[in-house]
């Protein structure tokens, strides 16, 4: 089975690493490295992704003529998709307890950021196309 | 046929090859999407056949039979799905099977005119990447598409397509003509650059698992050194690939980050690259015509002599840096002349080349200018105005580990004024 891990973090939020004392952002980069590190080993990522900023963040629409309209960056959003992670577990169960895991990464001063993390089952292939 | 078991150089031996054997396929057919595919097809049967049963005797041989075969079933099934739709096979020419011969001729200059064909200007730089990497590099579509990081199927269809322009273009196998020539060498040496820059940026995600791109960029860099010996410029490209692959080691740290010029244990750079980049760039600029990549070569090798930054010779950086600046109109070699500037004359001149380029609409959206420009406000002891430029920078650059190095160098300041 395959899940979906996003990591939502509101803007605003305690997740404003680029305004973290050094350390505190070292000890987070290491602790998400050794948590793919460790998914990876265990053969459980399939794969894990951060994403640009925001503020580099478009949204498209096709116009009447199909071509794209984009609008530019969206201050009004409330949270943002910071990254995800694409895991291949036995259950619902243990793709929780991975979530879980990310939760707990480290922040300011170490301690715990117990940020939300949205998990959701990728649909499987019909079984004729497997 | 003599076998020798397969040492560690059989992956190396097949990429070699790959150009050869395209080659002389393609002087039998013509057709370079099939014999492409039938060439692609021949080194995958070599590389499960040879870790088996050894290396044969003439695998430059083997590997153009096995190809010639896959090219006459190729051409056998064509006419047949012809005969099938147009029941007319009176009427189509007779194709015949190629001898099989054991000592095929080879010309060397079939690796340079599939160089040019697959940089050809037609092609977008993303195509001809892939092509050159598949065709001449011999590398195998899965090894391309891990190396971009793109599912397999995407970079089938991506190469696929490029052969169909390539075919639509109606390029010819074989050099162009004079006039046209050093244009498209220089497509050709772009190409290649990519690719090496590819390799040592990343431009997307992790390092992990990647297929080492800027050891490929080197080796067909040598391969058309090889093919075109007294040409400066190639020798220029080649010097400063080799200049910067020296640092390779240096450049990160444990976990991937970041480690700038300035931080580097020197110790770990590489003595025989820089010593063989060295003797090329100098024997490269004896020969008078000096273009771009002899100078950013010269540059490369003005570092890679240094002991450390204190010791560099500066002055000569910025005297090469301001020749490049007149010979091109490249924004990212202007921010570099800034910066060499400020080596020499403090950070406050090189603050000031950065104004007119403030405007320069190619570098807006890039994080090159925020990250020079806070560089330089670190120097002139500007702290705040320094941490909101790394920060702009920050926000802006898509590579991982050139963010966190920016991130922290804006903690690392924010820190000492705590």
């Amino acid at each position: 089975m395959k899940f979906l891990l996003m990591m939502n973090t509101p803007r605003g939020g305690e997740y404003q690493i680029m305004s973290w004392p050094k350390q505190d952002i070292e000890a987070h980069i290491a602790f998400m490295m050794s948590f793919a590190g460790k998914l990876r080993a265990a053969g459980e990522l399939v794969s894990a992704e951060g994403l640009a900023p925001p503020s580099q963040a478009k949204r498209v629409r096709a116009g009447e003529d199909g071509r794209p309209i984009t609008d530019g960056v969206f201050p009004e959003a409330k949270e943002f998709l910071a990254g995800y992670w694409i895991v291949d577990v036995s259950s619902l169960q243990r793709a929780c307890e991975i979530a879980a895991e990310a939760s707990a990464a480290p922040g300011v001063g170490g301690k715990q950021l117990n940020m939300p993390i949205e998990v959701r089952e990728v649909m499987s292939a019909p079984p004729n196309l497997k | 046929m003599t076998f020798r078991s397969p040492g560690p150089d059989f992956e190396h031996l097949l990429r070699e090859l790959a150009p050869q054997v395209l080659g002389a396929v393609m002087r039998r057919y013509r057709d370079f999407a099939a014999s492409e595919d039938a060439v692609q097809e021949s080194l995958i049967a070599a590389a499960k056949q040879w870790a088996r049963d050894g290396i044969p005797s003439s695998p430059r041989g083997w590997l153009i039979q096995v190809a010639l075969r896959r090219m006459t079933d190729h051409v056998r099934s064509e006419i047949s799905r012809r005969n099938r739709e147009f029941e007319l096979a009176q009427e189509l020419p007779v194709v015949v099977a190629p001898v099989m011969y054991s000592e095929p001729e080879m010309d060397p200059e079939d690796a340079l005119v599939l160089l040019f064909m697959c940089c050809h200007p037609a092609l977008t730089p993303t195509s001809a990447i892939a092509l050159t990497l598949r065709a001449v590099g011999g590398l195998t579509t899965g090894e391309v598409a891990k190396a971009f990081l793109v599912p397999e199927a995407t970079m089938a269809q991506r190469i696929s397509r490029a052969k169909q322009s390539v075919k639509v273009s109606q390029v010819p196998f074989s050099l162009p003509e004079a006039p046209e020539r050093a244009q498209r060498l220089g497509s050709v040496m772009h190409v290649l650059y990519l690719i090496f820059n590819e390799g040592y940026t990343a431009s997307s995600g992790d390092a992990l698992n990647r297929t080492d791109l800027s050891g490929e960029a080197i080796r067909l860099t040598r391969l058309l050194h090889s093919l075109l010996p007294s040409d400066p410029e190639v020798m220029g490209m080649l010097a400063l690939m080799l200049l910067t692959e020296a640092r390779r080691t240096a450049r990160t740290g444990p976990s991937g980050e970041l480690i700038p010029l300035d931080e580097q244990d020197r110790s770990l750079w590489d003595r025989h690259l820089i010593t063989e980049g060295i003797a090329l760039v100098t024997k490269a600029m004896a020969h008078g015509a000096v273009g771009e990549y002899q100078l950013q070569a010269a540059i490369a090798a003005v570092h890679d002599e240094a002991l450390d930054v204190q010791t560099t010779d500066w002055p000569q950086i910025l005297a090469l840096y301001s020749v490049l600046n007149r010979m091109s109109d490249n924004p990212m070699v202007a921010l570099n002349h800034a910066v060499a500037t400020s080596m020499v004359h403090g950070p406050c001149a090189g603050l000031a080349l950065l104004e007119p380029l403030e405007r320069d609409e190619r570098l807006s959206g890039t994080h090159r200018l925020d990250a020079v420009r806070a560089h330089l406000l670190e120097r002139a002891q500007d702290w705040d105005a320094a941490i909101a430029s790394y920060l702009a920078a920050a926000e802006k650059t898509t590579n991982l580990p050139e963010r966190t190095y920016l991130m922290m160098r804006a903690a690392h300041l924010r820190d000492q004024e705590r």
